[in-house]
């Protein structure tokens, strides 16, 4: 009896079936990670100037080639149209939900993005939420969002300065900034030419990192 | 049904038994009477009930086909029941004048001596074709009870309002979103039959202090669920509540032909208009109506300026992709700092300036009210962050405009 329950158990594990991945649009990311998974949650994490936001404009742009249409759930009103669409980020395809500083209406506009469906990447960025509010937000509420996007062809991606929704996000993701690349001589005609960033996987546990350069708008 | 003295509510009273109803001129409809014998009895009954509801005197004859009725009501006074089969005879008295014939062959006829329909069935096919062509073979028809064309019923206005009156003044939300139901229940209906949706409604609401309180929603796709727009003018009215009791409510929908797509196994994925629809109401009401929507470009220099529109599901075609670039994040409002002697402080930032490029100065909107002008830098603090810095020319502040990402 016991046997035949935990081949069922068994069967059942099998059963769920690989993740399909939305491309980042970053060549070494891609090739690293193999992508964004879709029905699940990603964490996307890192201080000021890690690269979280310059990841997240070029997954809007690879869905927006995709002629997917994204959504956009901005707790601090933090999101640049314009570098945005240097980026690619097809605007008329984005729909952006400015929840003006408050991480609850934020959770609450992800989950009626999550549950009306239909948006091939979602996004929510809490990149400029003190951490100590971002702490706040129960286990309940990512487990929510878990439920909400499994099994549907979405990508929910989730900016953070530290990992918040631990257990409920299938893969994590540690950006950091390794170099800036200044142009020129210093004090007259030093000029921003970019940045390159570091990605290392959190989650799951299996080493595997990237490395890629964005360069300034000026 | 002939109204002899004139018809002015005859097409009404002929509505009230069939929706099948013809208006051949403006004192006689043709009534498709058809299945009313559930409801009224025997044919008989059916004209009685008919002449009973009419109010006036009229006549009324029951044929097998539309015009040996109209010609027996108006030939006939009372009822008139021109048996199946045997209108010929039936219709026999009647003058040749009741079938209109044009000039010239009402005047053949006259000299020829043909008075009745009797006269004119009796004649030979063939010599009546020769001699009054196409048209005087119609009327032979007719004059014979022949008559075989269908109906041409009237169409109603296609006016899609429903307005109730209430009997007390409703001062509660939910009252009124029953009251609302029904009427968009009704509407829907209306539509639903007419095979058309809805592309915009309209909430007429009078309020008991004499004013008025006037809702509309446009929707981006036609829609025809009555639930949807139930859900939206809720949402709506929570926001926008009327400012004193409702004594009246009107509602109108403008019809447009419903939304046809073709899906397919290889079409990229798009939100469904209707639940996006009510999940975007959602949002506005939870974090603003101007807070919900695409963003927009302004062709304009002015640092950080775009519009809000409406967020639809445009199906262009997509972007190609573009290389990799820094991405800027925005504080709104700018966070106002302090800058002395290389060193940068804010609430919540602090820190060495360690690189630094700029300034980059730029000004516009000088021909405005509302004019700007600024000096930009690009720094670098100690920590790492990368900020973009500017110090405004008219007030000599500094401020910290976003950070690179």
């Amino acid at each position: 009896m016991a046997a035949a329950i935990l081949q069922t158990i068994d069967f059942k594990l099998h059963e769920r079936p690989a993740p399909e991945f939305l491309p980042s649009g970053i060549a070494s990311l891609d090739f690293a990670l193999g992508g964004i998974p879709r029905g699940c949650v990603t964490d996307i994490f890192g201080p000021v100037s890690s690269g979280r936001t310059s990841i997240q404009h070029s997954l809007m742009a690879q869905a927006a080639q995709n002629e997917e249409f994204c959504a956009l759930v901005d707790a601090s009103d933090a999101f640049d149209p314009a570098s945005a669409a240097a980026a690619g980020v097809a605007l008329d395809r984005l729909l952006w939900i400015r929840c003006g500083g408050n991480a609850e209406r934020a959770l609450q506009a992800t989950d009626l993005l999550l549950q009306a469906g239909g948006f091939g990447l979602v996004v929510m960025d809490l990149g400029d939420i003190p951490p100590e509010t971002a702490r706040r937000i129960s286990l309940a509420s990512w487990y929510r969002l878990r439920r909400a996007v499994e099994n549907t062809p979405t990508a929910l991606v989730v900016i953070e300065k530290a990992p918040h929704a631990r257990a409920c996000a299938t893969l994590a993701i540690e950006c950091a900034r390794t170099r800036v690349r200044w142009s020129g001589a210093p004090g007259c005609s030093q000029l921003f030419r970019g940045a390159a960033f570091s990605v290392e996987r959190r989650k799951p546990l299996r080493p595997a990192g990237a490395q890629f350069e964005a360069s300034a708008l000026r | 049904m002939h109204a002899p003295g004139g018809g002015g509510r005859l097409l009404a009273c002929a509505q009230d038994f069939s929706p099948q109803v013809e208006q051949t001129d403006p004192d006689t409809v043709i009534v498709d009477i058809d299945g009313l014998g559930h409801l009224f009895g025997t044919v008989h009954e059916i004209a009685q009930t008919m002449a009973r509801r009419a109010g006036s005197p009229v006549n009324i004859a029951v044929a097998s086909n539309p015009d040996a009725a109209f010609h027996a009501a108006r030939g006939f006074a009372g009822i008139s029941i021109v048996p199946e089969g045997d209108a010929a005879k039936f219709l026999a008295s009647l003058p040749v004048a009741l079938l209109a014939p044009t000039e010239e062959i009402a005047e053949t006829l006259a000299r020829w001596g043909i008075r009745n329909f009797r006269d004119l069935a009796a004649l030979p096919d063939l010599g009546v074709a020769a001699r009054l062509g196409e048209e005087g073979v119609r009327l032979q028809k007719l004059a014979r009870g022949e008559g075989d064309r269908p109906l041409h019923p009237v169409e109603p206005p296609t006016r899609f309002e429903e307005q109730m009156e209430l009997e007390y003044p409703l001062e509660l939300l939910e009252p009124l979103m029953f009251v609302l139901g029904r009427l968009l229940g009704d509407v829907c209906a209306r539509l639903e039959k007419r095979a058309l949706a809805a592309i915009g409604l309209r909430l007429r609401l009078l309020l008991e202090n004499s004013g008025e309180h006037e809702r509309a929603i446009r929707l981006p796709v036609p829609m025809r669920s009555s639930r949807v727009f139930l859900k939206l003018f809720e949402l709506d009215l929570e926001k926008h509540p009327p400012a004193a009791p409702i004594i009246k409510v009107y509602l109108a929908a403008e019809p447009a032909k419903p939304r046809t797509t073709q899906n397919g196994l290889f079409i990229p994925l798009s939100p469904e208009p209707e639940k996006l629809e009510l999940t975007l109401a959602r949002m506005a009401a939870a974090v603003g109506e101007e807070n919900v929507g695409s963003p927009e470009l302004v062709d304009t220099h002015r640092p950080g300026a775009f519009r809000m529109r409406q967020f639809t599901m445009m199906q262009g075609p997509g972007r190609n992709a573009c290389p990799t670039s820094l991405a800027f994040r925005v504080f709104r409002p700018p966070i106002a700092a302090k800058v002395q002697s290389g060193f940068l402080s804010a609430p919540g930032i602090r820190g060495k300036i360690v690189q630094q490029a700029g300034p980059w100065r730029t000004s516009g909107d000088w021909w405005t009210t509302n004019p700007w002008a600024r000096d930009e830098w690009d720094i670098e603090l100690t920590d790492g962050a990368l900020y973009r810095i500017y110090c405004d020319a008219q007030t000599g502040r500094w401020f910290i405009e976003g950070s690179y990402d």
